[in-house]
């Protein structure tokens, strides 16, 4: 008797939740009037939770901008937490709609689990921290180190190839929690920690005793793009997410901010008032979307620039540095296909 | 007539007590202090104690921050405790990323849930008619959590914290008994395919870890499934749970049916009742009785293996604390937090443990057997 209201409940939510097979998904979002996105959760600056419990994060604000773009509202969200292991199940079974999970676009990636990277919105790398009291200033002095590292991440096998391409040998010192590595590393357990750059220079600035005593190694080894990701049987979607992102890439380029838009719109140059859908633009039609929809991306979520400074950058608690992910007037990567 | 003289011989005076005085001065003296060297290694230990005692309380009240207005603070030299960290994000540990202002509804579904656990233990209630309690109980509770029908609607991807846990725990238990109950039923069940069956499905379940069961639930299921259809998250994960529960809560039940006298399967028999109305009327009210204490015993697991879910994604209490602690301005003071969090584990699986001890006393008189 007790098992009646769950069972017909999960039955319900599990119809409720069954999008139609293989539908356009552009036209499913507009229908359902929320984007789904697979995101880590548990990742400060891509995507965690404040303390009111509100997504934020570069990741976060990526979905955020799709969602302005699809449906002109950056709030009409839904966030779905992925582990490592369960995020292109989700995205493959339609469980969500695009995956902004920090997750690196690799050839086997997109060519065997039948997903498409649609854009890119981080640049990553794995990088060496070691002690400054140390003195090593490259890899090579690292020989019978001991090396604090993820398991199962791209890092481990990163410092794998390091040392045996070079004829060194290491210890690897292994936890499964990253705030646990960390505490082994500063706490002496282990001569070098390889993790992302990003990620080292995060660790340095909120978990070091003292953060001008340890040191990033120059080279960076392993090139880490991440992106959004999409399914691979959607074209109109993939457009529409590459150009959601595209589009916060041109707006800093461009200089358009959320605080400058409105102005922009109404009194820039002529081809940025058709970006941003002034008059007779018909910038949104090709993808079927409103004219304004750059406009309510950068004015809802803003720019690159903005988006990158409030979640890694000097304004978040991070202070990760431009580096590769400077656009690429300023010697970075961040480069985008005109839109026009 | 004279007594005989063993009958008047004086009365033996009072003796004195062994030796030592009674008293709790002497007790303790006794218990303390019974050699010298034993009295050394109480003042010893003794000091031991008060000391870290002190330090605890320096570090855990004196020296403790509490105000979260300040992240520094915390970090300054000397700062004890940093229960800050709870007060920043008591909140998103309660509730994970449900809306804030909606929070409230969590709140109310909690107390739903946790009362109608408390009913369901008093003895004095235990009726069919808690079949209702239960349906009205996780009815409302889904509407407060779902929202419609006057409430802003959200989805289970909103669920988080402490609701999380217990709806998986109540839907756990709720939907796992009936289960159990039927699993232990066809295994003594005298029809083979049946018996086969639950046999079957008994092993499968207790042959594999929980954590196995959860990814195939999440992993393998999807795919089955094929493009396009998927069932809710939480309702996988819930699936996997109550499976893995009813496996293991059909032994125990199972134990109670073979721990009645056999006179009273042949007693109800020769009544001439029919195999159901036999189980429901006179086995399985005896049976279920005997095995209260060891079921509680598998729902403090069901409990607390709720934590499981954080490796499919769900951000139950623990992995919603896991998750807020993240903040880089609070990434240091882990320890408060996760201090906090067991101090609610604990309360809830400490209660069900004392319950678990007050229900068997109580059962234990009642007994058949005990019986005038």
């Amino acid at each position: 008797m007790r098992s009646i209201p769950l069972a017909a409940t999960a039955a319900a939510l599990a119809l409720a939740t069954a999008p139609a097979a293989l539908a356009d998904t552009t036209d499913t979002i507009q229908e359902r009037g929320t984007v789904i996105c697979g995101v880590n959760g548990s990742r400060a600056g891509f995507s965690s939770i404040d303390s009111e419990g509100r997504w934020i994060g570069l990741d976060v604000d990526t979905c955020r901008a799709i969602a302005a773009a699809v449906l002109g509202d950056a709030d009409a969200t839904e966030f779905v937490r992925t582990t490592s292991q369960t995020r292109f199940t989700a995205l493959q079974t339609g469980e969500i709609d695009v995956l902004t999970r920090n997750t690196t676009m690799t050839y086997g990636r997109d060519a065997s689990l039948g997903v498409d990277f649609a854009a890119i919105t981080f640049y990553d790398g794995q990088g060496f921290m070691v002690p400054a009291s140390l003195g090593v200033s490259t890899v090579d002095e690292l020989d019978g180190a001991s090396i604090c590292v993820l398991p199962g991440t791209t890092a481990e096998q990163v410092v794998e190839t390091v040392f045996s391409e070079r004829g060194l040998s290491y210890t690897p010192i292994v936890f499964q929690d990253q705030t646990e590595l960390a505490a082994a590393f500063f706490g002496g357990r282990c001569d070098a920690f390889i993790q992302s750059t990003s990620g080292l220079a995060s660790t340095r600035a909120t978990l070091a005793p003292n953060p001008a005593d340890y040191v990033i190694l120059d080279t960076i080894f392993s090139k880490d793009p991440m992106g959004p990701v999409v399914r691979q049987d959607d074209a109109r979607w993939k457009d529409v997410v590459t150009w959601a992102v595209n589009a916060m890439i041109t707006a800093e380029e461009l200089g358009i901010t959320s605080e400058n838009v409105e102005e922009m719109r109404a009194s820039g140059a002529a081809s940025i008032q058709t970006l941003l859908g002034a008059g007779d633009s018909d910038i949104g039609e090709p993808l079927g979307l409103s004219n304004d929809w750059v406009f309510n991306i950068v004015s809802q979520v803003g720019n690159y620039g903005e988006v990158f400074e409030r979640s890694l950058g000097a304004g978040s608690p991070l202070g990760l540095a431009r580096g590769q992910n400077a656009m690429w007037t300023d010697g970075g990567l961040i480069y985008a296909a005109p839109l026009k | 007539m004279t007594d005989p003289a063993h009958l008047t011989a004086p009365v033996v005076p009072a003796r004195r007590p062994p030796h030592g005085a009674p008293g709790p001065l002497a007790r303790l003296k006794a218990t303390y202090f019974p050699t010298p060297l034993q009295g050394l290694l109480t003042v010893v230990l003794g000091a031991l104690l008060v000391v870290l005692l002190a330090r605890l309380a320096d570090w855990a009240v004196v020296g403790a921050v509490w105000s979260p207005a300040d992240p520094a603070a915390c970090s300054a030299d000397g700062a004890g405790a940093c229960w800050a960290v709870v007060a920043e994000k008591h909140r998103v540990m309660f509730f994970g990323a449900f809306p804030y202002e909606e929070h409230w509804r969590a709140a109310l579904a909690c107390l739903l849930i946790i009362a109608a656990f408390v009913v369901s233990a008093l003895p004095r209630c235990w009726s069919p008619h808690l079949a209702w309690l239960w349906i009205a109980t996780l009815a409302l509770a889904l509407w407060l959590m779902l929202g419609g029908a006057g409430l802003a609607e959200l989805s289970t991807s909103d669920w988080g914290g402490l609701p999380l846990t217990l709806l998986l725990s109540a839907g756990t238990v709720s939907l796992g008994l009936p289960l159990a109950l039927v699993l232990a039923l066809g295994r003594n069940s005298t029809m083979p395919a049946v018996r086969l069956i639950c046999i079957g499905t008994i092993e499968l379940f207790r042959g594999l870890p929980l954590l196995a069961v959860l990814f195939m639930a999440s992993l393998i299921l999807p795919l089955f499934l094929g493009e396009g259809v998927t069932v809710d998250k939480f309702v996988r994960a819930l699936v996997g749970m109550v499976l893995f529960f009813g496996a293991y809560a059909a032994e125990i039940v199972r134990g109670g049916l073979q721990a009645l006298p056999k006179g009273q399967y042949e007693a109800a028999m020769s009544l001439g009742l029919p195999y159901w109305p036999m189980m429901i009327t006179v086995i399985l009210p005896q049976a279920l009785r005997i095995v209260v204490p060891a079921l509680v015993n598998d729902i403090i697991r069901a409990f607390k293996n709720t934590s499981f879910v954080a490796v499919i994604g769900l951000f139950d209490f623990l992995g919603a604390t896991k998750a807020s602690l993240q903040d880089p301005l609070w990434v240091r003071h882990t320890l408060e937090a996760y201090l906090f969090i067991m101090a609610v584990y604990f309360a809830f699986c400490w209660a069900m443990s004392r319950y678990a001890l007050w229900i068997e006393r109580r059962i234990d008189t009642d007994r058949p057997s005990h019986a005038p």
